[in-house]
């Protein structure tokens, strides 16, 4: 049965080589190396992200804040670049990370020692990490001359002719993976969400794992805030506006059950990379961009009725035909 | 009471002393005392809501003790989380729930102590290794990396014996582990618990089986309302002993049954199948019959009562009801039709936590308290009222929430609720499982009444005194197929036992 | 345990008395920190009390509000519909184009409720017969139904509407009561008729307290979830009517974050997130207090976003003290 599990995947995988061959017939360019790279780069926020929330949808919790704690952050990191230009940019990175995971924390904390519902948190703390953003800025926005060269070059920096953002992301899949299959909280991850019940009488702490999961989106989102605004040279309160959904979107594309114990960091990889193609694929054969939302939305929603499909329990089998003599 | 020499002078791997613990406005537990003996089996006994399972919940570290003392090996210790309880070597096998399904049979076995790699990480080749060994242990070869959904519940049953042995448990609990298990597979776990019994371990058997009790155990405890009311050795006492004790008064298992007189056909059921569930399933219930329904857990009774009340849809069958064929597709046309369903998960599939109990009562009655699909409360409450005083229910206040009863005035509002559908036939699937014996009692005699009345009662039960006790006819199924049907006066535990188990008539 | 004590055969319908359980409620917390807010207000700005302020104040919450009636129903139900401001915006979008074409007012109406019933078919089908989890579906169809408008509208927008149709939003039935004030006021009178006044609205409770029990039970739980996200659609509709009417115009962003205010609304009220418990009126006093909050930070200039953050808190802490406040009690008595 880890054929079924590995299938999932490889039914995702398929989905995406048919997905890239159709574009490649209406647009042969799509296929060429330089054009994927551009793809990957341009998804690589989009799957740091999915790694997070894959993290919190385990434990069966669920982390809208995600993109409102992003563009907090984001916003830190350009404020501390105006404020102070020399700094070099791994303080930086590091500053808004344990920004990220702080506000992450909070989430974390409120549905541990509070228990109040996932959904209501991440939907508080969601305006309020944004409303945050003005407060700090008053509505400014901060534009790419105010941003100091290191800190708009290093998403774009060049390192075996692949952009610092890419390898970025690959490193955090990588770091994941370790996370998610070797460690023990990793795999606390999964016990939660299977079975919050059995998880206790195994000595796990459950909310203190679900703290845990809402502190790694936080610090994930925290990183991709930098990447985000230094990617594209500007900041202001509406940055990765409604993104929170894209990522669920990734997740749920994935093979993520919303129902918590069920993923992978392939899958949530491969969720992200599928809509990073459709919407990279959309211009190039000319299918209006506004288009995109609904197919996405069409995606999600195949998706999620796929997933169901192969999760549905088989019934008992009571009657044994075959072993009826 | 037999002296106990045995066990005074054996030192006890775990005993507990003086223990209370109380939650807001309930004392579970009040100076309990324990002690649990290697290589000996203590069944624990008590009616439910005894304090069992806050016991059970202390020893594993789920819950601290507000007083008293925990000594493993004379040597007093504290258990703040399950992972403390563990280390000292107490871990519980509880019912089916305590797995994790998605996970693999290795990482059930070894979540939580998993061995590591010289960088901490975990080491999934030793873990599958070691889960080999274990499994094999126990007498399962299972390949560790399969996931557990893929397995039956014997075999989780064994996953959990592995997990118990991979920490070096020297106390096992086990927490009914018989419930959902099918006859060749008790007997298996009654040869595994008699090896760990051989390896030294302490173990705590939590059963409201007698047979099985009195089949493993070598002492007992029993606990009431919170209070531990006597032990002892097995081998001294009697089942009625254990009975007077756990409720404080003698019960005799009697049975009120009623002489009634069988009236005509009710309800005909023919050529009834389910493509995967149960086939060819034909009989007929008469006015005022008690029609029981006997088989081993899994024998597809359930599937079927719940196919002909329209939850699944059988492939191909007819029913009629006083000569009126039916087709039922959904649970509100058989209600509507006069045939109800009293579910044998009463948590899940009975009583709606979080609603009061006149509520509970009236939902499936709502069109006749209520005009032209408003509400009328105060025709509720009359209903609710007449029914639960049918029962003697005890409760506070109608408007109570159900979830605040007990298991076995939880199961008569769940009767309660559906008799007041006045219903032609009523299908009682496990109606007295897990209730104390009282309530027991009380749901008996109302069965019986009835039927004096004139309804058709279909009683699915694995329970062989209630089957026997209160049947007028008993058909037995097995593997989704009736194998047996005999009259009251033919009944024998020894023919519905071979009927159920399959195994054949030997020459008398 | 507690019911070993007692061993009278009489049991008594109620121990509490309505009237004394609704003060332990959180309705009543609600209506004080209405009162609260209301006085704070009126302290911060003159402005505030005069009768035509407080006219347009409603405007602020009266059709989120509707939206949040049919939103309560399915989160007790325990689903939740989240494509609620897509449906607005597809609804909307589909009028401008209809009202290009030169459908009058009446006409533009059916098409509004048909969309927007429409959509709600939808959902239910996908939750009901497909049994998908409703969080996800409605996750899907607010970028499908968004994205349609997007198809349709690109990055135009229709303002061209007939005459009549601006008094659904801006119309005054009498003084200073809007139509849509009345309508809400209209709606939340039948909301809570039909979740505490009939078999329906016990069905609802029934399912989102114990789904399988309540399917044994004799309810048809796909019927009633079903006809819950028509409700939604259809709510969703008339609520696009409204604000169409009232803005005169259909951009691509309108009503965009909607879903996450009405849900907010809901809670607020007292709706369990977890299905089971909650009333309309709590709805109708978050909606009420919502209102209240945007307009007095709005007097005193405060920018929308920053009403938004106390929104949030609010959100978390009317949920949060009362947990905080028990456990503090809690340990005091030890």
């Amino acid at each position: 049965m880890n054929m079924l599990l590995k299938n999932r995947e490889a039914l995702l995988v398929v989905a995406i080589l048919a997905l890239v061959a159709l574009v490649t017939l209406r647009f042969p360019g799509f296929v060429q190396p330089a054009n994927l790279g551009r793809v990957y780069n341009d998804t690589s926020i989009l799957i740091i992200l999915a790694l997070g929330q894959m993290a919190v949808i385990l434990t069966r919790c669920i982390d809208l804040s995600m993109a409102a704690n992003l563009a907090l952050c984001g916003m830190v990191a350009g404020l501390i670049n105006v404020a102070w230009p020399g700094l070099p940019i791994p303080l930086v990175i590091a500053a808004v990370v344990a920004l990220g995971a702080a506000l992450g924390s909070i989430n974390g904390l409120l549905v541990w020692k509070l228990n109040i519902p996932p959904i209501v948190v991440t939907l508080g703390t969601l305006t309020i990490f944004r409303g945050t953003i003005f407060l700090l800025t008053g509505g400014q926005w901060i534009n790419a001359h105010q941003m100091s060269e290191a800190f708009k070059g290093l998403p774009r920096a060049d390192l075996f002719g692949i952009p610092a953002l890419s390898w970025f992301s690959v490193l955090i899949v990588a770091l994941m993976f370790v996370v998610m299959t070797r460690t023990a909280t990793g795999r606390a991850f999964f016990a939660v969400g299977g079975n919050p019940h059995a998880a206790v009488y195994t000595g796990i702490d459950v909310g203190r794992t679900r703290f845990l999961a809402y502190c790694l989106s936080g610090a994930l989102a925290g990183f991709a805030g930098y990447l985000w605004v230094s990617r594209y040279a500007v900041a202001y309160v509406d940055i990765a506006l409604g993104f929170e959904l894209d990522i669920i979107a990734a997740c749920v594309i994935g093979g993520i059950s919303i129902a918590g114990g069920i993923g992978s960091v392939p899958g949530a990889v491969l969720g992200a990379l599928f809509l990073g193609i459709i919407k990279n694929a959309l211009p190039v054969i000319n299918i209006s961009p506004f288009a995109q939302m609904a197919i996405s939305g069409m995606v999600i929603i195949i998706a999620v009725a796929v997933n169901a499909r192969a999760e549905r329990r088989k019934g008992r089998v009571i009657l044994k035909k075959a072993e009826a003599h | 009471m037999l002296q106990d020499t045995t066990t005074s002078r054996m030192k006890p791997a775990i005993a507990l002393q003086g223990i209370s613990k109380s939650f807001p406005g309930v004392h579970a537990l009040s100076d309990v005392s324990l002690s649990l003996y290697p290589g000996s089996v203590t069944a624990l006994v008590g009616e439910n809501g005894a304090g069992k399972s806050t016991l059970v919940k202390i020893l594993t570290g789920i819950y601290q003790p507000d007083g008293g003392t925990i000594r493993v090996d004379g040597e007093e210790m504290h258990f703040p989380s399950a992972s403390a309880a563990a280390r000292a070597g107490v871990t519980a096998i509880h019912q089916e729930t305590v797995l994790f399904d998605e996970l693999s049979v290795a990482e059930n076995i070894f979540l939580g102590h998993a061995p590591r790699t010289p960088f901490g990480l975990i080491d999934w080749q030793r873990m599958n290794t070691d889960a080999r060994m274990l499994l094999e242990r126990v007498g399962a070869s299972l390949d560790p990396s399969i996931r557990l959904r893929d397995l039956g519940i014997a075999s989780k049953h064994l996953v959990a014996i592995a997990r118990a042995l991979s920490i070096d448990a020297r106390v096992v609990i086990m927490d009914e582990p018989t419930a959902a298990l099918s006859y060749k597979e008790i007997h298996e776990l009654y040869e595994l618990i008699d090896r760990l019994k051989a390896d030294g371990k302490a173990i705590l058997f939590i059963s409201h089986k007698f047979d099985e009790i009195f089949r493993i155990a070598d002492r007992y405890t029993v606990f009431r309302d919170g209070r531990m009311v006597g032990e002892g050795l097995i081998a001294g006492t009697t089942q009625d002993d254990l009975v007077r004790m756990m409720v404080g008064r003698d019960v005799g298992q009697v049975f009120p049954k009623q002489e009634v007189a069988i009236g005509e056909p009710v309800l005909t059921v023919s050529g009834y199948r389910h493509p995967t569930e149960f086939e060819d399933i034909n009989f007929e219930l008469r006015r005022g019959e008690i029609l029981g329904f006997y088989g081993l857990v899994g024998a597809g009774r359930s599937e079927f009562m719940q196919s002909l009340i329209g939850i699944t849809r059988p492939s191909a069958g007819a029913v009629r009801l006083d000569d009126r064929v039916l087709v039922i597709r959904s649970p509100a046309e058989a209600i509507e039709a006069g045939i109800v369903y009293v579910p044998e998960e009463r948590g899940r599939q009975g009583a709606i936590i979080g609603m009061p109990i006149f509520q509970n009562v009236t939902l499936p009655s709502l069109t006749r308290t209520s005009r032209s699909g408003f509400l009328r409360m105060a025709e509720e409450f009359r209903l609710a009222r007449e029914y639960t005083s049918r029962l003697d229910l005890r409760a506070a206040s109608l408007d109570q929430d159900v979830g605040t009863l007990s298991g076995g005035n939880q199961q008569k509002v769940v009767i309660a609720k559906w008799l007041a559908t006045k219903p032609k036939v009523i299908i009682l699937d496990e109606p007295t499982k897990g209730i104390d014996i009282g309530s027991k009692a009380a749901v008996h005699a109302f069965m019986s009444e009835l039927a004096a009345q004139g309804l058709s009662v279909i009683m699915v039960s694995s329970e062989i005194p209630e089957i026997m006790g209160m049947s007028d006819r008993v058909i037995v199924m097995r593997e989704g197929r009736m194998v047996g049907r005999f009259e009251r006066a033919e009944l024998s535990a020894e023919k519905l036992v071979r009927a159920a188990a399959g195994i054949s008539e030997t020459a008398p | 345990m507690a019911e070993a004590q007692v061993q009278t055969r009489h049991i008594p319908d109620r121990l509490q008395s309505r009237g004394s359980r609704l003060l332990k409620s959180w309705e009543s917390l609600l209506v004080v920190v209405a009162i609260l807010i209301f006085v704070a207000n009126s302290l911060a700005s003159p402005y505030f009390l005069d009768p035509w302020n407080l006219s347009d104040a409603t405007f602020n919450f009266t059709e989120k509000a509707m939206i949040a009636f049919a939103m309560a129903l399915v989160v007790i139900s325990g689903e939740i519909d989240l494509s609620v401001a897509s449906i607005v915006a597809l609804t909307s979008t589909a009028m401008g184009y209809a009202a290009t074409q030169g459908f009058d007012t009446p006409a533009l109406v059916v098409v509004g409720l048909a969309v927007g019933l429409a959509c709600g078919a939808v959902n239910g089908l996908l939750v009901t017969r497909l049994g998908l989890p409703s969080i996800v579906v409605t996750i899907g169809t607010m970028s499908l139904f968004r994205g349609i408008a997007f198809i349709i509208l690109g990055d135009q927008a229709f303002t061209e509407y007939p005459a009549g149709f601006s008094w659904f939003g801006q119309g005054y039935v009498w003084w200073v009561f809007s139509f849509e004030f009345c309508l809400f006021l209209g709606f939340a009178l039948l909301y809570a008729v039909i979740l505490h006044m009939t078999n329906f609205g016990r069905a609802v409770y029934a399912i989102g307290n114990n789904q399988t029990a309540a399917l044994f039970s004799g309810v048809r739980v796909a019927r009633v979830k079903f006809t819950l996200f028509l409700l939604t659609g259809l709510m969703s509709a008339i609520a696009s009517i409204c604000l169409t009417s009232r803005l005169g115009s259909t951009r691509p962003s309108i009503a965009l974050g909607w879903e996450l205010e009405v849900v907010t609304m809901v809670v607020l009220g007292g709706v369990s997130i977890l299905g089971g418990s909650g009333t309309i009126g709590g709805v109708v006093l978050a909606a009420f207090i919502m209102g209240m909050v945007t307009f007095g930070f709005g007097l005193l200039n405060v920018p929308g976003i920053v009403m938004s953050i106390f929104i949030g808190l609010l959100l978390i802490s009317v949920i949060a003290l009362p947990i905080l406040y028990t456990r503090l009690r809690r340990r005091m008595g030890h």
